[in-house]
């Protein structure tokens, strides 16, 4: 932890620190909104800050696209191949899936908003909160239950 | 058993082969299928035929790994750890047994339920979804690959969510609760990825025999260390781990009557399989972070849930949420046998999963049907109810008992055992004594809280508006499958528990890693 603070070690780890920045933005977000459809995207921002770290973690220094290397005739390039220092293509591949399940997520969220916007008339949730207390208190009153049967 | 020891090349000969793939596969197409037929008639049948061949091959694969060794299914041909892995082994086809026998169990009595409470004309999309789901969780325990763990875990809670929301029919608060999960529950299964992709970059591999290999080879560093706190966190969020525990009560208590039987029975019991298989086969105990995780960590949460939970579930006038309740006291004694690290303590803590499982969907089965007949769960509409239907409430006292841990029923063994566990443990370190007393209190909180049930459903006068009448006997024959179960492990112990002690050296083994003994399904 010696070198945290020094700029060489900073500027090497900048995606790491930018992946936390993003991660604890979309985290606070989804913390501190009631609206539901800020939370929502807060919780967007959240899930790509992990999109960025695995499409991070996959570049090796100095590699190319993990793309086949083609010679004139547009064949692929047995040689320069073989030489040829590449990114690591499957925390891409990895994440694609976790972004489609992104979207699936985000999807249904929107969609429950929908819902609750009609059945609650609002999408706030301090004004949620106070309905649903109030038809708990309603559900106490009416189903009142003392232990009377356990004492 | 011709025991082979690498199988280098996809070598599936025939159908049989292919059973671990099956076991995930069959319900998976049925999905779609029964969105395609769109037939309302048609959804139950199909559902419930393809988990009843889902429970018949977990049940062949149990037979072939019950007495130790697994079953390597590369998809594709891909040899691991470069291919996607399915491994079974005993714990994962315990696992696998349990979520696929609640599922057959309880989709004949969700068809009564689910036609009350749902409207008919998401019927099929229902079905759809609960396939899904129970694809999902399935997935989640049969898979050897990380990642997909994570592709599972996400297809089983996307499902959960909409199965959850499902009972705004009855009550607008089922949207909220849904909603709530599906924000829990996305910032949990996000951190497991973060932990798997941290795991990823100290590694480079996603393979959880082949993670296990290389954790062990190059050691704990910091991102080791720290793929495995957001692992723990992300899955304990699904497992309802005490403090990450909030979505559960309001989840299972708007959800309607089947999903909440399903979800309580199974969906916390594959997280918390993929917990112990993180902590025990791809790290290990021995790594002192992991060790000190379950005894400063996991022990005293567990010991909290055990006692919070309990105590709030005395003080419920519902009787779903006070269920609720108990079920995530009973996550803390599952917990607690894990922490317990001991032979005899996972036993227990895997004996309690099935046994809580098959307990726990027979109270909320009951609580199902007093909702149908009463039309709610409230203590008190549900007064007397004992009285006119004693067949359907016999059993609702078999499963009360049996969450109590009354000698003669399943609960009991697993319970025993687990104190057990506590006392073998108290030789080294006295502090398990306290745990092992704690075991019992906990359990006279259980006491009470279930003759809560009793005393409302039987010295009760009942309300003279509703006919007396047994539940339908689509309903009544699952319950009293369940409830027979809960007696016969409670009192014909030994084959459960061969499986489940089986189930818990393979964990305490550690990883086989990619050069265990494979079993050769096919040809002997």
């Amino acid at each position: 932890m010696g070198n945290f603070f020094e700029f060489e070690f900073l500027a090497g780890h900048i995606h790491y620190l930018l992946f936390i920045i993003l991660m604890m933005t979309g985290l606070f977000i989804v913390v501190d909104k009631t609206n539901l459809v800020k939370k929502i995207i807060g919780l967007n921002i959240f899930q790509v800050s992990v999109f960025m770290f695995y499409v991070s973690i996959g570049k090796v220094t100095g590699g190319t696209p993990p793309i086949f290397p083609m010679d004139s005739n547009y064949h692929v390039d047995q040689a320069a191949m073989q030489s040829n220092l590449y990114s690591n293509p499957l925390p891409h591949v990895l994440i694609l899936t976790a972004i489609v399940v992104g979207i699936a997520t985000t999807s249904l969220g929107l969609a429950l908003i929908v819902r609750i916007r009609e059945s609650f008339n609002t999408i706030d949730e301090e004004d949620i909160l106070q309905i649903e207390q109030k038809m708990t208190r309603e559900d106490n009153q009416k189903y009142k239950d003392d232990l009377k049967g356990m004492l | 058993m011709a025991s082979v020891a690498h199988i280098a090349e996809h070598s599936a000969r025939d159908l049989i082969d292919h059973l671990p793939l099956l076991q995930v596969l069959v319900p998976f197409c049925t999905a779609p299928i029964i969105v395609l037929f769109g037939n309302r008639s048609l959804a139950w049948p199909l559902a419930f035929i393809s988990s009843v061949i889902s429970l018949i091959i977990s049940v062949l694969l149990i037979i072939s790994v019950r007495e130790g060794g697994y079953i390597s299914y590369t998809l594709g041909g891909w040899a691991p750890p470069l291919g996607i892995e399915y491994r079974i082994d005993a714990t994962n086809a315990f696992v696998l047994m349990l979520i696929s026998t609640i599922s057959s169990v309880v989709l004949p009595f969700a068809y009564t339920s689910i036609n009350d409470e749902i409207r008919s004309r998401d019927h099929s999309l229902f079905y759809a979804c609960w396939m899904l789901c129970f694809t999902g969780l399935l997935g989640m325990v049969a898979t050897g690959d990380v990642f997909n763990v994570f592709v599972f875990l996400e297809i089983s809670s996307l499902s959960t969510y909409v199965l959850i929301a499902q009972g705004a029919s009855k009550d607008r608060r089922a949207l909220t609760a849904a909603f709530d999960y599906l924000i829990m529950g996305t910032i949990g299964a996000t951190f497991f990825v973060i932990g798997l992709g941290m795991l990823y970059m100290a590694t480079g591999t996603l393979n959880m025999a082949d993670l296990a290999d290389r954790i062990a080879d190059q050691g704990a560093n910091r991102t080791i260390r720290s793929g495995f706190a957001f692992i723990i966190v992300g899955m304990g969020l699904k497992v309802a781990m005490f403090p990450l525990h909030l979505w559960l009560p309001k989840a299972y208590t708007f959800a309607p009557s089947a999903v909440t039987v399903f979800l309580s029975a199974t969906a916390t019991k594959a997280a918390l399989y993929v917990v112990m298989r993180f902590i025990f086969s791809i790290y290990h105990p021995d790594f002192s972070f992991a060790k000190n995780t379950l005894e400063i960590i996991f022990l005293p949460l567990a010991i909290i849930a055990m006692f919070s939970a309990s105590f709030v579930a005395v003080f419920q006038i519902n009787l779903k949420k006070m269920l609720a309740y108990s079920s995530i006291a009973q996550v803390g004694y599952m917990l607690l046998g894990i922490a317990i690290l001991s032979e005899a303590g996972l036993t227990a803590s895997l004996l309690h999963m099935f046994n809580h499982g098959f307990a726990k969907a027979l109270l909320f089965m009951g609580a199902g049907v007093l909702v149908l007949k009463a039309g709610g769960s409230f203590y008190t509409q549900i007064s007397g109810m004992g009285r006119k239907m004693p067949i359907t409430s016999g059993a609702i006292v078999i499963g009360g008992l049996s969450l109590i841990g009354v000698p003669g029923t399943a609960g009991f063994l697993s319970k025993w055992l687990l104190v057990q566990a506590a006392f073998e443990r108290s030789s080294d370190n006295s502090l398990f004594l306290i745990v092992a007393l704690s075991i019992v209190l906990s359990s006279l909180l259980a006491v009470i809280y279930v003759w809560r049930i009793f005393e409302v459903l039987f010295l009760r006068e009942a309300d003279k508006s509703i006919p007396s009448s047994e539940a339908p006997i689509m309903m009544l024959i699952p319950m009293w499958i369940l409830a027979g179960s809960c007696i016969w492990f409670g009192i014909s112990t030994d084959l459960l528990y061969d499986v489940a002690n089986q189930a818990a050296l393979n964990l305490l083994d550690g990883s086989m890693g990619m050069s265990g003994s494979i079993l050769d399904l096919g040809v002997k």
